[in-house]
């Protein structure tokens, strides 16, 4: 009835190989851009932002990025974690040795150095496949942990091993640092998100995202027809490693302010990422932030409902929650392997027709 | 029971919140849950039982009712952070995280919000220095007293001369492990011992390699920084390539009853430091026991009562409570604010009258606050575990550390941390 095809027609190209194609998603990209970029910041406080909005975002960068790995040139990668330490770490011995360039370029050079890091642990993957990958990426995971626990130089030989962000200001706020106001650590995060979910969907549907996708389909046909293994894969691991970056970067510096590599970015991060795009969906940038959005939001609100609510013991929630989120990822495989993005897509397909289905 | 509880206190924190009633809100971000489970629940437990045991006997605070706003951290950094900021904004006078990661994530949040942080014997050990740390407080020890304690009595225990021992650090491999490292290298080049360093990582169920060199070896002590289920591997693995278990000392986190009871009589003769005594007879937990815990009011099982961990949980309950009157008497006002709560904390004053006065005569040394120095007397005793009778036994007195190394050391890190900051050193 609403959300419908017809009427909307396209005279160009251009038009008709956007990447919102009805006019109802058009309106509904241009209210949550509006929302997010001119509303929240005015209404946001401390707790919206540390709590749920700024990781959210920075999450959903990840899962980006593991997605253009994964989800769309199919290398299984264990390694998210590890390469979030590179981005943070990176971040942070930028920071330090030169504290007068702007964070903002910081930010992108540790995404850039997380993508050669990236890449050079890619290169097992024109040999290896599948599980085998998996256990390659694994050894980045942990070989990048131990790495920025042994080498004091990463840490700036501090006597804890933990590193912390010093102020640093985008516009004279400062973006981190204790007296970051909340709603410059959201901008800070929402800007980078736009930037990378835009760069992520236009490379996608360009020539370079379709060799990732032949790769993925099938890496034998997409050699024969053409498609270089070597670049299209390497480019995938430099690529995701740069977005997953990015937010290893962000995750450090504007969310936390300080980090210890072994608990903020261990193995833990790598299956939280990855579980983020299996119940978001696979080779979808919608089902990255969905995902982000579920795993993020869904312990707090269920802590919300669990203690603030009913009043039940914080131990309590606590197992309760590992309960739900298990049994909902379980839930999500079986029933729909494909994930929140594919439900997103079903529901469309059914709005197109009520109320007259056939 | 506990359910009952909890929704009782929700209603009455509802009902309080609506007439603006005053009263004081102290968050527990505790850990029930995950690898370090065993050492926060009883903590936890002791931290709850002693505010409520003071709104059961007293009526809280100088007449004030206390409010205990608890939140589950699981000892990591984030959930620490998220509880933080969603218990902030209820007033929160205080802040024991019980996390050396949690803290560091703090410092410098809670020094913009102005609340003070009290981190007993864990934390960032140079925030003794209180010109410097203005909201952060460590007393009444910290991690390199305790380092300095160990070698003291290491250097008793050998007529005066460690040259040429060999002590090896097992240590977890976080912030809260990697403390004791300067100075114990200090230590080292001072008294000509060899030091060598295992580091086990989180959550330390996996030693097997570090037990293996150290059998290799064959340190003459091993001392440990552990937490959580890292300690009961570690005395198991002790116990397991026949290490002599009175040449194992821990330090104060890794001596409760629940890290040596699963190794069963190998842990026999294991030693830890601690920070306060440990008695079941003292008579503020016969208050508990009649007040709190028969009335139903007791946090998590009530199992735990008078074990290490809740003995130190009531301790650090009891220290905050006697800022918060410190406090009140300072300002001549009953509803404090965290501004005033840290004036408490700095001219606090711990002598034994006043902690024989609260049936807990000596429990922790006497201890003097000043805005300089935010440490305390930084004193230790080390007691040994008989495995026959299930129970710690105080060795030694309480120890003084070597505080012409530790001090240098402590100006030294802050001065590093103000320059970082744009901090003027100052009182405030």
């Amino acid at each position: 009835m609403l959300y419908r095809e017809a009427g909307d027609f396209k005279t160009t190209y251009v038009a008709d190989s956007q990447t919102f194609p009805l006019k109802l998603d058009r309106i509904g990209f241009w209210v949550t851009m509006a929302v997010a970029w001119l509303v929240i910041p005015f209404v946001i406080n401390d707790y919206w932002a540390s709590s749920l909005l700024v990781p959210f975002l920075i999450y959903a960068i990840a899962a980006i990025g593991l997605n253009i790995l994964t989800g769309y040139c199919g290398q299984v990668s264990l390694g998210t974690g590890g390469f979030m330490a590179v981005g943070a770490y990176a971040c942070y011995k930028l920071m330090t040795s030169f504290p007068d360039v702007n964070i903002m370029i910081h930010i992108v050079l540790a995404g850039g150095i997380t993508a050669m890091v990236g890449a050079a642990f890619g290169l097992p993957s024109l040999r290896i496949k599948g599980f085998y990958l998996a256990v390659a990426t694994l050894a980045a995971q942990f070989f990048l942990v131990w790495l920025f626990n042994k080498v004091a130089w990463f840490y700036n030989y501090s006597a804890s091993g933990q590193i912390n962000a010093p102020e640093r200001l985008v516009a004279g706020v400062a973006v981190t640092g204790p007296s970051t106001p909340a709603w410059a650590q959201y901008l800070i995060c929402l800007f980078f998100v736009t930037v990378c979910a835009l760069i992520a969907r236009n490379l996608t549907r360009g020539t370079i995202g379709r060799s990732w996708m032949a790769i993925r389909d099938m890496d034998i046909a997409a050699e024969i027809i053409g498609v270089n293994p070597l670049k299209a894969k390497l480019t995938a691991f430099a690529v995701s490693s740069f977005f997953v970056g990015i937010a290893g970067a962000l995750f450090f510096s504007v969310y936390l302010g300080a980090v210890e590599v072994g608990e903020a970015f261990g193995i833990q991060k790598s299956f939280l990422v990855l579980f983020m795009i299996i119940i978001g969906g696979l080779g979808s940038i919608f089902g990255s932030f969905a995902g982000a959005a579920f795993l993020v939001l869904l312990p707090v609100a269920l802590k919300w409902l669990g203690v603030d609510v009913m009043g039940w013991p914080t131990d309590l929630v606590a197992h309760f929650q590992l309960v739900i989120v298990g049994a909902l990822i379980m839930f999500f495989l079986i029933k729909e392997p494909h994930g929140l993005a594919q439900l997103w897509r079903l529901a469309k397909e059914k709005l197109r027709l009520w109320p007259f289905p056939y | 029971m506990k359910m009952k509880k909890l929704a009782a206190m929700a209603l009455a924190g509802t009902m309080a919140a609506a007439p603006a009633m005053a009263e004081l809100v102290i968050p527990d971000l505790s850990y029930r849950t995950g690898p370090y489970a065993a050492g926060g629940t009883p903590f936890s437990d002791g931290y709850q039982d002693y505010f409520n045991l003071l709104n059961a006997r007293d009526g809280g605070i100088g007449g004030e009712a206390i409010r205990i706003v608890e939140c589950e951290t699981g000892y990591n950094t984030e959930k620490g952070v998220e509880c933080y900021e969603s218990t902030k904004g209820e007033g929160a006078l205080i802040y024991q995280p019980l996390s050396t990661g949690i803290t560091y994530q703090l410092i410098p949040k809670a020094t913009v919000d102005e609340i003070p942080i009290h981190t007993m014997g864990y934390g960032r050990t140079s925030a003794a220095n209180g010109e410097v740390f203005n909201w952060v407080f460590n007393y009444p020890a910290n991690y390199w007293d305790a380092a300095s304690v160990m070698v003291n009595y290491l250097l008793e225990e050998n007529g005066g001369d460690l040259s040429g021992k060999k002590i090896a650090l097992v240590y977890h491999n976080s912030a809260y492990g990697k403390e004791p490292i300067r100075t114990l290298e200090e230590l080292s080049a001072m008294h000509g011992f060899e030091l060598s360093q295992l580091a086990v990582d989180h959550p330390g169920q996996e030693q097997k390699s570090q037990w293996l060199q150290i059998r290799r070896e064959r340190p003459d002590y091993v001392l440990m920084w552990g937490w959580g289920v890292m300690n009961q591997v570690a005395v198991q693995e002790a116990a397991n390539i026949g290490f002599p278990m009175e040449n194992f000392i821990g330090n104060w986190w890794a001596g409760a009853e629940h890290d040596v009871t699963p190794a069963g009589a190998g842990a026999d003769g294991y030693k830890s430091l601690n920070m306060n005594r440990v008695d079941a007879s003292l008579p503020v937990f016969d208050e508990i026991r009649t007040l709190v815990h028969e009335a139903g009011n007791a946090a998590g099982d009530g199992s735990n009562m008078g074990s290490v961990l809740y003995t130190r949980g009531m301790y650090a309950a009891m220290l905050a409570a006697e800022a918060i009157a410190n406090a009140q008497e300072i300002h001549g006002v009953t509803d404090v604010t965290a501004a005033m709560v840290r004036d408490g904390m700095a001219a606090l004053e711990i002598t034994e009258a006043r902690m024989a006065e609260l049936g807990m005569s000596q429990i922790g040394p006497e201890f003097s606050v000043s805005c300089e120095n935010h440490g305390g007397s930084g004193l230790g005793i080390v007691q040994q575990w008989n495995a026959a009778d299930g129970q710690w036994v105080a060795l030694t007195d309480y120890i003084a550390p070597d505080d012409s190394v530790i001090d240098p050391l402590i100006a030294e890190d802050s001065a590093a941390f103000a320059a970082e900051n744009g901090i003027e050193p100052g009182c405030l």
